[in-house]
């Protein structure tokens, strides 16, 4: 819809019901739902009152009915059917076969081939889209029972070190989830809203987010109304799996273990957490275990050999720490306090390493676990204006890695730094180089090394259409425009002629649009009715909203139209009115599309003063 | 208000070298108060696209006038000067002498893993491209010496190179 609501500070807009708005922590580990009501952030749990879903899903076999368990009763089954049982899928998301650590002790048969990986079930084969779609899904349909309704929409939150395909690949997921997407959310930015509003925080923060799977550091400064995010960088695979790995390692070694079955490995890991866990209180765990072979463990783990085996994960956590205080151009000193997220942060070597760096206690006065989900739903509320101008604030991200393209003999070219503050455009022109081109290829990769090599390949994108000339005459300008999700699109047109170029997007490690199209096609099949009804019903929630937003702004800035425009606008709801009642999806796509058109000029203007507004509503506060 | 319009005006600042940098984040802050997309969220596709395309604008405006070395560069271009960044690399010898010895020095540092050394280095180049932005704000508010300017802000773009040289190899040696 293209109409701003603008309403005077402290003051709410029309009112409008409540929009049902969640925030999702899809962890590695772990995932939750979180919610605000009456004013407070809560954590959304099942039937039985579990808080935290295991990110676990196990698909049965089709001739048994084909059943997708997600969870703890996915959980239950990993070691008695590990193949079928996918744990930490969140590492396998917009990654190759090649990227992923350990592959070899993983109980799933991967299918080979280019892209992104994909895993074959006893329920075909699946791509870790489609096992986080089913996370997702559940939990869904956690907060549609608790909530009462459909939601209008989620803030999805990932890693702050995920690149554009492990984003796009969360994206996705929620798309094949049926869940509006209002923004993905950087997970340390999520905590740091949870910690900021919860305490009135102001200054320099620094967030230490250790997860199951990944590492974030995030550099904040806090203000009244204002975070603003200065830095940040990680390691998208390291986390406190890792740690239960070495511990996994250290018993085979001990227990001078012959090679073990996949049910046996599974067992050993799960003990090597639970002994990792039991250590953040106790001197000394015991690991036993009887394995398939007969053989027994019985070993016990001392916190000094722990902290000895996994030292050097440990400082691994330092140098991206030490990086985005030097990228935000600050020293240890100047942070006020560092806020510590993610279970594995309860490791008292990580406390005391962390400690140690920056010269202080980290706060530890939020529950690892939930402060990420917390903060995406008071960050979905917002999105989706539940809180009124005045009692909102003003969230600046930034993108992790650097985008760049690749140039002549396999170098890149940066064209957005890392840390630069998104929404980011940046503009670069290039020619062709024979008579006649109307055709070239451009290949976006993001890391932060010389080589193209180095760097992650994101998409090769081909433009077509340009118009022919002599080489060297055309001027395109190819537009990269990284939005608030932190997401990459490209635009580009023929300066000299204005002539658009189209462009065919080919992602290395995500899917196609088609295959997204085909997935959802897929799961509508199954259930058509169903997503008729669905769609309709989103279509009628959507026009209906478009419908309060016209009118509302209406009400505000009547002024800024002539009669005739305002004859046009009024003719144009009224015929959205009259198909929004009927069943005729396109019909209420098609008058949502007209009034959207006919309303862009008025938005414009309605921006356009909104923004001469904040500069006078500034002089004012100096007079 | 409107996307031709120069960066001082989008932030209703004057045509300065000097500016308050508090001023300007609170005037960034404002504006992206009001274009963010995440104030346009609930909003439709046209609506929130608008609304990227602007805090997108709003953002480079801000990147450009933060950065005193890119903010006398976009200012000399709009006085209608070419600080000719890409094409001019004719420097004064004495300049270009003591970058060379610099650039020496870092390199010995890093091969040695010498990191006090580094940090020496580091904070010694902090403290002359001050130098360099106190001198641009004289020349281009006060002396209206263009060409100086222009040479000047040429001079920082090797000295912030050097700068961030001296970051990676403090990042090598692991400090």
């Amino acid at each position: 819809m293209a109409l701003l609501q603008i309403s005077e500070p402290g003051e709410s807009a029309a009112p409008h019901e409540h929009r049902l708005a969640v925030g999702i922590d899809l962890g590695t580990t772990n995932s939750l739902v979180a919610t605000v009501r009456s004013g407070l952030s809560v954590v959304l749990s099942d039937e039985l009152g579990r808080p935290l879903l295991p990110s676990v899903v196990h698909y049965g076999p089709l001739n048994e009915g084909g059943a997708v368990d997600v969870g703890f009763d996915a959980q239950a089954r990993q070691s008695i059917d590990p193949r079928n049982t996918i744990v930490s899928v969140k590492r396998f998301m917009g990654r190759g076969l090649g990227d992923i650590a350990h592959i070899e002790a993983m109980p799933y048969d991967f299918v080979e081939g280019e892209g992104m990986v994909r895993l074959r079930t006893a329920q075909g084969v699946k791509s870790p889209v489609e096992v986080s779609a089913d996370i997702l899904r559940a939990l869904r349909e956690r907060a549609e029972a608790a909530l009462g309704g459909q939601l209008t929409g989620a803030v999805i939150t990932v890693p702050a070190y995920f690149d554009d395909a492990q984003r796009q690949a969360t994206k996705d997921a929620a798309r094949l989830a049926g869940i509006n997407v209002l923004r993905l959310l950087n997970e340390p930015t999520a905590a740091a809203i949870a910690y900021g509003l919860d305490n009135g925080a102001e200054g320099i923060y620094a967030v230490y987010d250790l997860g199951g799977g990944t590492f974030d550091i995030s550099i904040l400064k806090l203000a009244k109304g204002v975070f603003q995010v200065l830095s940040t960088g990680g390691d998208s695979a390291l986390g406190g799996d890792d740690f239960d790995h070495r511990v996994f390692c250290w018993v085979i070694e001990q227990a001078k273990l012959s090679p073990l079955s996949h049910g046996d490995a599974r067992l050993l890991l799960t003990r090597a957490r639970e002994a990792k866990e039991y250590l953040t209180l106790h001197g000394e765990a015991p690991i036993t275990a009887r394995l398939s072979t007969g053989e027994f463990v019985d070993l016990r783990l001392t916190t000094e050999v722990f902290t000895e085996i996994t030292r050097t994960l440990v400082q691994k956590t330092l140098g991206p720490t030490r990086k985005a205080l030097r990228d935000a151009g600050l020293s240890p000193e100047e942070v006020k306090g560092v806020v510590m997220v993610g279970g594995a942060t309860r490791m008292p070597q990580i406390q005391r390493a962390v400690g140690g760096f920056f010269g202080q206690e980290p706060l530890n006065n939020l529950d690892p676990d939930r402060v990420v989900a917390l903060g995406a739903a008071t960050q979905a509320n917002l999105l989706a204006g539940n809180r009124a101008t005045g009692d909102d604030w003003l969230l600046l991200d930034v993108i992790p890695l650097s985008l760049g393209i690749e140039t002549m003999g396999g170098l890149t070219e940066k064209i957005i730094p890392r840390n630069s503050t998104i929404p980011v455009a940046r503009a670069q022109d290039f020619t062709t180089f024979k008579d006649g081109q109307t055709a070239m290829s451009l290949q976006v990769v993001q890391g932060e090394r010389e080589l193209v090599s180095d760097c992650r390949s994101l998409a090769r994108f081909e433009l077509h259409g340009i118009p022919p000339m002599v080489a060297g005459a055309a001027r395109i300008r190819v537009t990269f425009q990284v939005d608030a999700d932190g997401l990459l699109s490209v635009t580009a047109r023929e300066q000299t002629t204005g002539h658009e170029a189209k462009i065919e997007v080919k992602p290395s490690y995500g899917l196609t649009d088609d295959e997204i199209a085909a997935m959802l096609k897929d799961g509508f099949s199954h259930a058509a009715d169903d997503a008729f009804r669905r769609a309709l019903r989103e279509a009628q929630v959507e026009a209906q909203r478009l419908i309060e937003a016209v009118q509302s702004a209406l009400r505000e800035d009547a002024q800024l139209l002539s009669a005739p425009e305002r004859t046009h606008v009024d003719a144009l709801v009224a015929r959205l009115q009259a198909v929004m009642m009927g069943d005729d999806r396109r019909a209420i796509d098609a008058a949502m599309d007209a009034l959207n058109k006919g309303t862009a000029e008025f938005a414009a203007r309605r921006m356009n003063q909104s923004v001469q507004r904040a500069l006078s509503g500034r002089k004012v506060d100096e007079l | 208000m409107d996307f031709t319009q120069d960066y001082f005006s989008l932030f209703d600042l004057p045509r300065r070298q000097a500016i308050d940098a508090l001023d300007l984040e609170r005037r960034y802050q404002d504006m992206q108060a009001q274009v963010h997309p995440d104030k346009h969220a609930h909003l439709g596709e046209l609506d929130r696209r608008r609304a990227m395309q602007w805090a997108s604008r709003v953002n480079e405006a801000y990147l450009t006038l933060k950065s005193p070395g890119k903010r006398a560069e976009y200012l000399l271009r709009l006085q209608g000067h070419d600080p000719e960044i890409e094409c001019n690399t004719a420097m004064p010898s004495d300049f270009l002498m003591a970058q060379m010895e610099l650039r020496e020095a870092v390199a010995e540092a890093r091969a040695g893993g010498d990191a006090d050394g580094l940090d020496r280095l580091h904070r010694r180049m902090k403290r002359e491209i001050a130098g360099q932005h106190a001198e641009l704000a004289a020349a281009l508010d006060e002396r209206r010496d263009d060409a100086r300017a222009a040479g000047i802000v040429r001079a920082l773009m090797f000295q912030e190179k050097l700068l961030h040289e001296i970051d990676e190899a403090l990042d090598a040696v692991g400090a």
